[in-house]
């Protein structure tokens, strides 16, 4: 859809990306989802390489990622958006690939698959969303759940005894040699997105030097399955959320010429 | 080197290996499993030669069917290879292709289940292969294959059949035809056309619309669309891809059935017999789905029973009834768990057999 400028003396300083469709999100207000979308799209689009990039989306609650991002894209099995994202990558790589995961899906029934996808360092970016529960199926308990958290599967806190400890995942994939760049960043006020949006451009340069795989984490909120208003859970997000997963950057590239 | 068809000695898995790089494979993705690791380790030994193949292992069955959905989507032509446990745990991908459409070849060489059950031989998955295998209403297009020859024919037979018709395509083998060694001639490199593939997501240029591949159509009246489809597809494969092979049926009051290494048992069986004075034929399947209804059905009208032969505890024999429909007795004989039937074991069946219709006639 092409939206005429405006003539009367406005300029136009912000408008949606044509990397991203006019579909109306299905996302909950408050949802990170929505702007780390739209941030990954617009540097698709600032990098001219809409032409070149696939995406796969999840099982969780970016499985209509391929509705938003206006590119080609797959849909993969729960937990298998890497593997998935591995088999595009190795017939085509020139191409610019990236899997959109959530915590259930990377850190739980995935896990497998994200610890070999970087271990091989495959030169795909992963775009982990973590907001520490299942959006989807209604608010489970995910890997990152924190100790204390209630969900709907620990209805009483998460307990260490019977669910054992909420998984930093991205501190482990930054010890394997195959990652090339792995940072931790957020999405809820206007730097953190700004920084996010750096953090996407970075993974998407790396990958054309083809030095292993990027992976990008979104410390995220679910107002929903948090039960809270979006404000509330953006200022729970930083008062629990960020002391057990704190942002940053785990591992930059090796320097070269 | 390989320009031209070329006559080896091989094992079946070696020739299912070397015939998918004539075929033009551009990618396979796999993991070990006896009995058919000869397949990743002759594709591993022999990728310098076709560097514009890529074969890899991967940690899992799992991981590796859905680097196959990936490639697939991607626009290329990709195999995928494992046994018994290792088809199990990529029901799952498989469904997902079926509905995405994503053209693949897979190929089963069995063994003996269920469970971690032995690497012998067995025809025991039968049902997982033709049936669908995962979860919802689908099939894939199933071959046969009784030699090393086919083992390779088929391969390609796989490629197109699944190019064709946008779905999964099986071979569907056993520990006995991947591990024995036969003459092959292997047709040359190239001779497989590959087919334009406008759907593949290879980047979205500006002169079309996006691709997607999913299987996810959560509106009920979109996803009955969809099975629609596919069932209509269904139907023209099983009107256009019916394959089998008959010997000595035209006279033969005792008709064998049987598919794989088991018909070559059979056939053995059907020359014993008929030097006994029985008059014995035998009808192979080679497509198990789309299955040979029709060719069953009309020779069950014109014999005096059926026997099928199997090893399993008897999966086939259930589509061959299906077929029969009751026109005549439908016998079954099988052995299980990596037991490998004698031609002598079958032919006792068919002497049972024929000794009752005669004390009935």
């Amino acid at each position: 859809m092409d939206i005429p400028p405006l003539t009367n003396g406005y300029e136009i300083v912000y408008k949606k990306p044509q990397t991203l469709t006019d579909t109306p999100m299905h996302y909950c207000p408050g949802c990170g989802h929505g702007v780390a979308h739209r941030v990954l799209m617009e540097v698709v689009e600032e990098m001219g390489i809409q032409d070149r990039t696939i995406g796969v989306a999840p099982v969780g609650c970016s499985v209509f990622a391929y509705d938003y991002m206006n590119i080609d894209m797959q849909e993969a099995p729960h937990g298998r958006a890497s593997a998935v994202a591995s088999g595009i990558k190795r017939v085509l790589p020139d191409r610019y690939v990236f899997s959109y995961q959530g915590d259930g899906d990377l850190a739980a029934i995935g896990t497998g698959e994200t610890i070999h996808v970087v271990n091989r360092g495959e030169n795909i970016l992963m775009v982990f969303i973590n907001n520490g529960v299942y959006g989807m199926t209604g608010g489970q308990m995910a890997p990152t759940t924190l100790l204390g958290m209630k969900t709907t599967t620990t209805p009483y806190g998460r307990e260490v005894k019977t669910a054992g400890h909420p998984l930093r995942i991205t501190n482990l994939v930054a010890q394997l040699p195959g990652a090339c760049y792995v940072t931790r960043q957020a999405v809820h006020t206007p730097t953190t997105v700004r920084k996010l949006k750096k953090a996407f451009r970075a993974a998407l340069e790396y990958q054309q030097k083809q030095q292993g795989t990027c992976f990008v984490e979104v410390v995220s909120n679910c107002p929903s399955s948090w039960k809270m208003t979006p404000a509330e859970a953006n200022k729970w997000l930083e008062e629990n959320m960020f002391p057990f997963y704190p942002l940053g950057d785990l591992k930059l590239p090796a320097q070269s010429n | 080197m390989e320009e031209k068809a070329e006559v080896r000695l091989m094992k079946g898995n070696e020739a299912l290996a070397e015939a998918a790089f004539r075929a033009g494979m551009h990618a396979y993705f796999g993991y070990p499993i006896t009995p058919q690791s000869e397949v990743i380790e002759y594709l591993m030994a022999e990728q310098p030669s076709h560097p514009e193949c890529v074969i890899l292992q991967a940690e899992s069955e799992l991981a590796a069917i859905n680097m196959i959905y990936g490639a697939s989507g991607a626009g290329a032509r990709v195999m995928i290879t494992s046994s018994g446990p290792g088809i199990s745990l990529m029901q799952e991908g498989i469904s997902y292709m079926s509905s995405a459409q994503l053209p693949c070849l897979i190929a089963n060489i069995q063994r003996g289940g269920p469970g971690l059950g032995t690497i012998q031989p067995s025809q025991g998955d039968y049902f997982q292969a033709v049936k669908g295998g995962g979860h919802g209403d689908y099939h894939l297009i199933v071959l046969a294959p009784a030699s090393v020859q086919e083992m390779a024919d088929f391969v390609f037979e796989g490629f197109r059949l699944a190019e064709k018709y946008r779905n999964p395509a099986m071979i569907l083998t056993d520990g006995a035809l991947g591990q024995m060694m036969e003459k092959v001639v292997l047709p040359p490199k190239g001779s497989l056309p590959y087919p334009e593939k406008p759907w593949a997501t290879t980047g979205k240029t500006k002169d079309r619309e996006r691709n997607i591949i999913t299987s996810l159509f959560i509106q009920p009246e979109k996803m009955e669309q969809i099975n629609l489809g596919l069932q209509a597809k269904y139907r023209q494969i099983e009107k256009e891809e019916v394959r089998y092979e008959t010997i000595a049926v035209d006279d033969a009051e005792i008709l064998l059935v049987a598919f794989g290494l088991t018909s070559r048992i059979c056939q053995k069986t059907q020359q014993l017999a008929r030097e006994r004075g029985m008059r014995v034929g035998l009808l192979r399947p080679i497509t198990l789905y789309p299955f040979p209804v029709e060719p069953i059905a009309a020779l069950a009208a014109k014999v005096d029973a059926v026997l099928v032969v199997e090893m399993n505890a008897g999966q086939m024999v259930e589509d061959v009834r299906l077929a029969v429909e009751g026109k005549c007795p439908v016998q079954f004989k099988g052995r299980m768990g990596g037991m490998i039937p004698s031609p002598e074991e079958v032919l006792q069946a068919v002497e049972t057999i024929a000794e009752k219709q005669h004390a009935e006639l």
